[in-house]
């Protein structure tokens, strides 16, 4: 919390640009995640074709299935901006209720995530097998710890939302967890692009 | 807890502090003395004070290391360090001295002085700035634990593969590296994030970007190179930390990989990093150097923009520690050129500085002595950096003791005399006593001799052949005549202990000032930078009314103005402009309140790091640790509530200060 | 925006991910790569300009994220281009 004014529910914080500075922080966070999934994709795209005696990309890849993960998540950032506006309004049963089906889809897709890496070892894709795999597990495992984190952080704001105990504006923290929510859904754009539609 | 102005004559008016509780357990820490109002302060002065005695403490760690490697290299067929030995004490003194010594002391003067500079009461997010203490402690002292467990990482500072990999180093020592850095550079992320929030957004009235202190622009520009350059060094120590523990072969070259992916990852982080590095001290002397030419910074806004020139080309010429590695001419061209169009913006903080010296009424001071070394001994850095930029050239440098004597130019030359600056300038103000000038001088002229002594002759050690991590050298391949390496090195050998008595020196110093050091007026220097508009040191909340800013330089412009012939003339004095301050001091004040959260969350971290490397049930206690810390920390507001006091405090309670 | 904008824009999206998937099933010659790239980055910015609202926002915002976003794409594909990764 800024020293020397507070900042009321309903005001805006004192701040030199008028802006939040919580807003701010998470903006720039989220620049600074853009050079960490850079790095990852980055090493997966170096290393997409080095498969060694392992499987090929295109032999494991279920795009139909990984096509359905994707609607999913996008359609949560959908849910989580129907939950942001729903806070901003002052109605949280809305929220709440927006919130849970954002972190319904968000556990949909993770759970999905799962599902397809286990036919992908059992179909002899491990972690170590080759350096395509092992980029593809990292790349997308990050991707799949953000999203669970992100998960958390919806059920905990429900939760602690539920029994007053937000310090400062409700709709501002659920703005903020919004925002992280979408950086994760634009990377999967990212890398359902640049992973699963580019053959290789 | 709320701070009310608590009048030292009248102690029956003051509050007693009832917390409230955290968690509905605990309850909150309200200590104003003592160990606990250190460890759950929130208060940017008593932090940055802990992260700069944390950063000398590891400055001795480092110093003893580099010590040590002289002492092997003093002779032929040292044998002061095995090579094994030899290979962890040049990582170490490396990764000490870069992350856990600059930086972090970089990182207490930003926290001490940019709210001051801007004229606010606290950085933007309290508990993440501590957090980002705790964190750099923790990790700074996990790292470390590696020598007492099996020895410490061995691989370079730089860390290149295959020496980094499990078969080549098998302890765990660099596994403690890896955790260790990660750690810190949580640190410096979060750090990153508040102090740039800090700056754009909690600037007093009349504070424009472009009428802050230089420190606190080039702090600025440093902390977005943190925040953008540690995500990548992140990638790739996750990376070596998945090669190194559950057999992935990401540099392995016998699997196909590639070992330069690591190099490319390291350097994009490296080279901004040795900005984030130089940078910092390049703001300090942009405040000393002003003060003792009493005269106003030389084009101001040249080196605002070359300082964000270079945070801005800084990404651009990494590459430049590869030009040996068979990256190909195309590349190696456009790197070179790239590196030295780098040095133009820093070419233009030395004339601007020069400039600023020109024509002034020089003040000899240990700061002024200390900023002066910086310019000469960075320019010297930075002319044989220039050498490396030209590839051809760099590929006879590479790799030998000419990159040690350029480094250590620009770092220890650039980089510690400017915060030696800091420390000679700053002290009165932290401290409310004045270090000792006359050996501030011994400790000058010492250092310069010692490092001039030490890094002088490893240019011509060098260009004659001798290469960088080699742990012994022979009579042999000594040489003859003026080039005889042996006599060179027993030179820098002899320079390091000029050096260190240096360094003894200035440790002295604080010690015969905390004893009995002259007390400092307010405004020891007649300063000009809002920092210097405050009590020595300063009070809980900074100012007792946030001052409004018509001027650049507008301590100064409170205390000079112009008469009517146009000459700047002194109006008022340092304790006159302060009575101002007070006399129309806030009523009511609100202080972020100390928190045990942010050393809560800290100290999981480390333990999850532990049980990383020996046992994963010992990181799941971390993790809990952590997400205890997490949740116990969100639902705390940033202020305890005035309710909770017994009595409540009100306005009506409130008593001015003076 | 309104909540039925909200759902217009997720509509869109989901029309452009249908599009996207079809070029692994379709073949669009020579134009797959510059067409599978477009249509991500309008995904891309369609949600961090209405969904994260950054278009309607202060634009330091812009800057500080858009300044992350070109600075990696920068530094990763001129890293990349020394692994002659293009060629």
């Amino acid at each position: 919390m800024t020293a020397d004014t507070h900042a009321d529910e309903h005001g805006s914080h004192h701040t030199s640009t008028g802006l939040s500075n919580n807003k701010l922080g998470m903006w720039l966070f989220l620049g600074s995640e853009c050079l960490l999934f850079g790095g990852l994709i980055s090493t997966y795209m170096l290393y997409r074709g080095r498969v060694g005696a392992g499987p090929r990309p295109s032999q494991v890849f279920d795009i139909p299935f990984t096509s359905v993960s994707s609607f999913v998540l996008l359609m949560s950032s959908l849910t989580m901006v129907l939950a942001v506006s729903a806070a901003h309004k002052g109605d949280d049963r809305n929220t709440y209720l927006w919130i849970t089906v954002t972190a319904l889809l968000g556990a949909t897709f993770v759970g999905g995530q799962v599902y397809e890496f286990t036919a992908f070892y059992n179909e002899g894709m491990g972690f170590t097998t080759s350096l395509f795999s092992s980029s593809f597990y990292v790349l997308t495992g990050f991707h799949g710890v953000h999203v669970t984190v992100g998960i958390i952080m919806l059920m905990s704001i429900v939760g602690v939302m539920k029994r007053s105990k937000v310090p400062g504006s409700k709709a501002e923290t659920v703005e903020m967890i919004g925002l992280y929510w979408h950086f994760v859904d634009i990377v999967w754009i990212i890398i359902f692009t640049l992973i699963y539609l580019i053959p290789a | 807890m709320a701070i009310i102005e608590r009048p030292t004559t009248t102690p029956e008016l003051i509050a007693p502090a009832t917390p409230s509780s955290s968690l509905g357990a605990l309850k909150r820490p309200v200590s104003t003395t003592g160990w606990k109002s250190w460890l759950f302060t929130v208060d940017h002065k008593k932090l940055g004070i802990m992260y700069s005695a944390t950063a000398l403490f590891f400055f001795i760690v480092g110093g003893l290391e580099a010590v040590l490697i002289r002492l092997q290299l003093a002779a032929p067929n040292g044998k002061v360090l095995n090579a094994d030995l030899y290979n962890q004490m040049f990582t170490m003194h490396a990764t000490t001295m870069v992350f856990l010594f600059v930086m972090p002391m970089a990182a207490g003067l930003a926290n001490y002085f940019i709210p001051l500079q801007i004229g606010a009461r606290d950085v933007a997010f309290p508990r993440i700035n501590a957090f980002s203490f705790w964190a750099f402690l923790f990790g700074g002292l996990f790292l470390n634990l590696s020598w007492f467990l099996g020895g410490a990482a061995d691989g370079g500072w730089f860390m290149y593969a295959p020496n980094s990999g499990p078969i080549y180093s098998p302890s765990h020592g660099i596994d403690f590296w890896i955790l260790g850095l990660q750690l810190t550079g949580i640190a410096s992320l979060a750090g990153a994030v508040n102090l740039i929030t800090t700056v754009l957004n909690m600037r007093a009235p009349g504070m424009k970007l472009m009428r802050m202190p230089i420190f606190t622009w080039m702090q600025l520009v440093v902390q977005f190179l943190l925040l953008f350059a540690v995500p990548v060094i992140t990638v790739a120590l996750f990376l070596l930390s998945f090669q190194r523990n559950f057999d992935a072969t990401f540099f392995d070259v016998a699997a196909g990989a590639d070992p330069l992916l690591w190099q490319h990852l390291f350097w994009i982080f490296g080279h901004p990093e040795v900005y984030i590095l130089i940078l910092p001290s390049f703001g300090v002397i942009s405040e000393v150097i002003p003060v003792f030419s009493r005269k106003p910074l030389f084009g101001y806004p040249f080196v605002v923009f070359s300082g964000a020139a270079i945070g801005f080309v800084g990404w651009g010429v990494w590459a430049h520690h590869m030009f040996a590695s068979g990256l190909g001419p195309v590349s190696v061209a456009v790197f070179s050129i790239a590196t030295m169009a780098i040095a133009v913006p820093t070419g233009v903080k030395v004339v601007n500085w020069t400039m600023t010296l020109w024509g002034g009424k020089l003040e000899f001071t240990a700061a002024m002595k200390f900023a002066i070394g910086l310019i000469v001994l960075f320019t010297i850095g930075g002319l044989s950096g220039v050498t490396h930029s030209v590839a051809p050239s760099d590929t006879q440098q590479t790799d030998t003791y000419y990159i040690v004597a350029h480094f250590h130019y620009v770092l220890f030359g650039g980089a510690i005399f400017g915060l030696f600056s800091g420390f000679y300038y700053w002290w009165p103000k932290v401290f409310g006593k004045m270090l000792n000038e006359k050996l501030g001088s011994w400790n000058f002229w010492m250092m310069v001799i010692g490092m001039n002594m030490t890094f002088g002759p490893m240019h011509i050690l060098g260009l004659q052949g001798q290469p960088r991590r080699m742990y012994q050298w022979t009579e042999a391949r000594a040489g003859e005549g003026f080039f005889n390496l042996g006599f060179w090195n027993a030179v820098a050998s002899v320079g390091s202990i000029v050096l260190s008595t240096g360094v003894l020196l200035f440790l002295i110093n604080i010690v015969i000032t905390a004893r009995n050091g002259k007390v400092a007026p307010l405004d020891p220097w007649n300063a000009r930078s809002l920092e210097w508009m405050t009590t020595n040191p300063p009070k809980e909340h900074n100012f007792d009314t946030i001052p409004t800013v018509s001027h650049l330089d507008e301590f100064f412009h409170r205390k000079y103005q112009e008469d009517a012939h146009g000459q700047m003339v002194q109006v008022k004095t340092a304790e006159q402009v302060m009575k101002e301050l007070e006399d129309n001091a806030d009523a009511h004040i609100h202080m972020p309140s100390p928190s045990y959260w942010p050393i809560v969350l800290a100290a999981g971290l480390p333990v999850i790091a532990f049980g990383l490397i020996y046992s994963i049930p010992i990181a799941i206690v971390g993790g809990i640790i952590v997400l205890f810390g997490a949740y116990g920390w969100s639902i705390e507001p940033g202020t305890a509530p005035d309710d909770d006091f017994d009595p409540p405090t009100t306005t009506k309670d409130v008593v001015h200060v003076g | 925006m309104s909540n039925a904008g909200y759902v217009r824009i997720a509509l869109i999206l989901a029309a452009i991910t249908a599009l996207e998937v079809s070029t692994y099933y379709v073949d669009f010659g020579p134009l797959f790569m510059p067409a599978l790239l477009i249509m991500m980055a309008i995904k891309f910015v369609i949600v961090v300009s209405y969904f994260m609202h950054l278009k309607f926002d202060n634009k330091l915002f812009s800057w500080v994220f858009y300044a992350g976003l070109i600075l990696a794409v920068i530094v990763y594909v001129v890293a990349l281009s020394t692994f002659h990764f293009f060629s």
